[in-house]
């Protein structure tokens, strides 16, 4: 019972709360809440199905290398309107729009230095695996490669 | 708690300070209510921050095998059904929004209709679930399987395995059971507090069915349309592998189609691709151009293997977080059903919204990067 043994503190801090819960955040009566109005509710939503049906019609062209900024530039416009709105970052408080943002510049920074490997390996790859690759097949030289027996001794 | 502080500490504790005793849902470590609104919120976004960091694993290893390989991604998705994608980014969205009415009928102590909401939400997520569950026994069904498990396409292999949809479906089936059995009990005992949950949960259980009737219309509508046999809109493709697939699985299909494009190569790749086709490890797998050029290699194992490896993956790992939601959606229904909430006591409402959001959110990436690929 942990509890009990702070109980004398808390009651304090409690003796004093009660009085003026109505200041906090207090211009109207729900407190430190901020009800959404339903107009705003409903046009984000007809937003975002617009955007559905955009990025749907969208993928029917073949716009080549372009295709995938396009589909991924809708997805960021839907993704900021569900954090802005039905997530109400907007109204929320900057410490936890800080914390969501830092977590997706990490991602850009831990997708775009991965991506950016890849790039700089690519053509060495190719060519060690032709290497190593070509080695086991041939088979005289796999018998020649039996394991404990000298290349020079096989017959 | 009040109750051991009052036989414990009779004396110590000034009888005054009882009348400002902390209500039931103020945790009395916090000073007051929007303090414990603030920290369980910081709290939660903190959550979401490893949610996306555990997600953004699952992108990146997307990211770099697309960027590898572009042709398996055009060939694959094209065995993704849009319709069925895009209806469930309609009901995932939908069910957004329903949750975001919710944490606005918390906080105006609509109770009836927060109720309703919450269990619009519980609906919305379990007829995602039933088309998803049709969407991947469709697939199971016809070897598109992760990795190892995946049986080429083209060549004849349609359906050997059938009731993957009634596996899947047993234990929605027992939960829609139990549901019932609970509504039933509820009706029958007419507490109001049980109806307002049995209700809902009971809905949601009839839900996940209507999605599975839905997904499959519309999978039966598709088939339909590309018509026997056909999967997807890659007919161009059957036609420029076919003369290589004739006599055979698709061992034989990659091992002529490389024998046929290394003619004028070095004994050297020749062999490397032999070895790969005949299920030699991909660790060695090479790529010439002339191979990773139009459809010639990529209906393979290590291919569009890895593809629906990701795929699963990633939706799995997704519809993983649905059920997890759809857990704590119920918790929530619980105590809507009691009345608790109200503009100083909202903050599960609104915790569990901006998880349900965050699933909505890789949805929303998901959904572009894996169905609509051309």
């Amino acid at each position: 019972m942990a509890h009990t043994t702070t109980s004398d503190h808390n009651h304090e801090a409690h003796a004093n709360h009660g009085h003026h819960d109505s200041q906090h955040g207090g211009h109207h009566d729900h407190g430190f809440s901020h009800p959404m109005p339903i107009w705003m509710l409903l046009s984000v939503f007809f937003a975002l199905l617009f955007l559905t049906v955009l990025t749907v019609f969208q993928s029917q062209f073949d716009l080549g290398n372009a295709e995938i900024f396009a589909s991924l530039t809708i997805a960021t416009i839907k993704a900021a309107l569900v954090i802005l709105f039905f997530m109400h970052l907007l109204w929320d408080k900057p410490l936890n729009a800080i914390v969501i943002l830092g977590s997706l510049i990490f991602v850009a920074l831990f997708l775009g230095f991965t991506l950016m490997d890849a790039e700089g390996y690519r053509e060495n790859l190719i060519y060690n695996s032709t290497i190593e690759a070509s080695q086991p097949v041939d088979p005289a030289a796999q018998t020649a490669m039996a394991p404990g027996v000298p290349a020079a001794v096989a017959p | 708690m009040t109750a051991i502080q009052e036989t414990l500490a009779p004396v110590a504790i000034d009888h005054a300070d009882h009348h400002h005793e902390h209500p039931s849902w103020l945790a009395h470590h916090f000073d007051d209510a929007e303090q414990q609104y603030d920290s369980g919120k910081l709290g939660m976004w903190l959550f979401l921050v490893t949610e996306v960091l555990f997600f953004s694993g699952m992108f990146c290893a997307y990211a770099l095998y697309r960027n590898r390989n572009p042709e398996v991604f055009e060939f694959c998705s094209s065995f993704l059904n849009e319709k069925l994608g895009a209806i469930n980014t309609g009901v995932l969205l939908f069910s957004s929004l329903t949750m975001a009415w919710a944490v606005r009928a918390a906080q105006l102590r609509q109770h009836q209709l927060l109720v309703g909401m919450l269990g619009a939400t519980l609906g919305c997520a379990a007829i995602f679930l039933g088309v998803k569950a049709v969407e991947y026994s469709h697939k199971m069904e016809i070897g598109l399987l992760p990795g190892k498990l995946y049986v080429a396409q083209l060549d004849g292999v349609h359906g050997p395995h059938k009731g993957y949809l009634e596996f899947i479906c047993t234990i929605p089936a027992i939960c829609t059971a139990l549901c019932a059995a609970y509504a039933i009990y509820a009706f029958a005992t007419k507490s109001l507090f049980h109806q307002r949950v049995a209700g809902p949960m009971l809905v949601a259980g009839l839900c996940f069915f209507g999605g599975v009737g839905l997904g499959q219309y519309l999978e039966a509508q598709e088939e339909a349309s590309k018509g026997h046999g056909g999967h997807g809109g890659h007919q161009e493709h059957h036609a420029m592998v076919e003369g290589h697939v004739e006599h055979g699985s698709h061992e034989h299909a990659a091992a002529s189609e490389s024998a046929h494009t290394a003619e004028n190569k070095t004994a050297s790749e020749m062999a490397a691709n032999a070895s790969i086709a005949m299920g030699g490890s991909p660790d060695v797998y090479i790529a010439p151009n002339e191979l990773r050029t139009p459809n010639a290699d990529v209906n393979q194992r290590s291919m569009a293997g890895l593809f629906f490896s990701i795929y699963y993956c990633m939706t799995g790992v997704h519809a993983i977080h649905i059920i997890g939601g759809m857990i704590v959606i119920t918790w929530l229904i619980v105590k809507a059903a009691r009345q608790e909430f109200h503009e100083q006591y909202f903050g599960p409402v609104d915790n569990v919204g901006l998880y349900w959001h965050l699933v909505d959110f890789i949805w929303i990436y998901l959904f572009p990067l894996l169905y609509l690929i051309t």
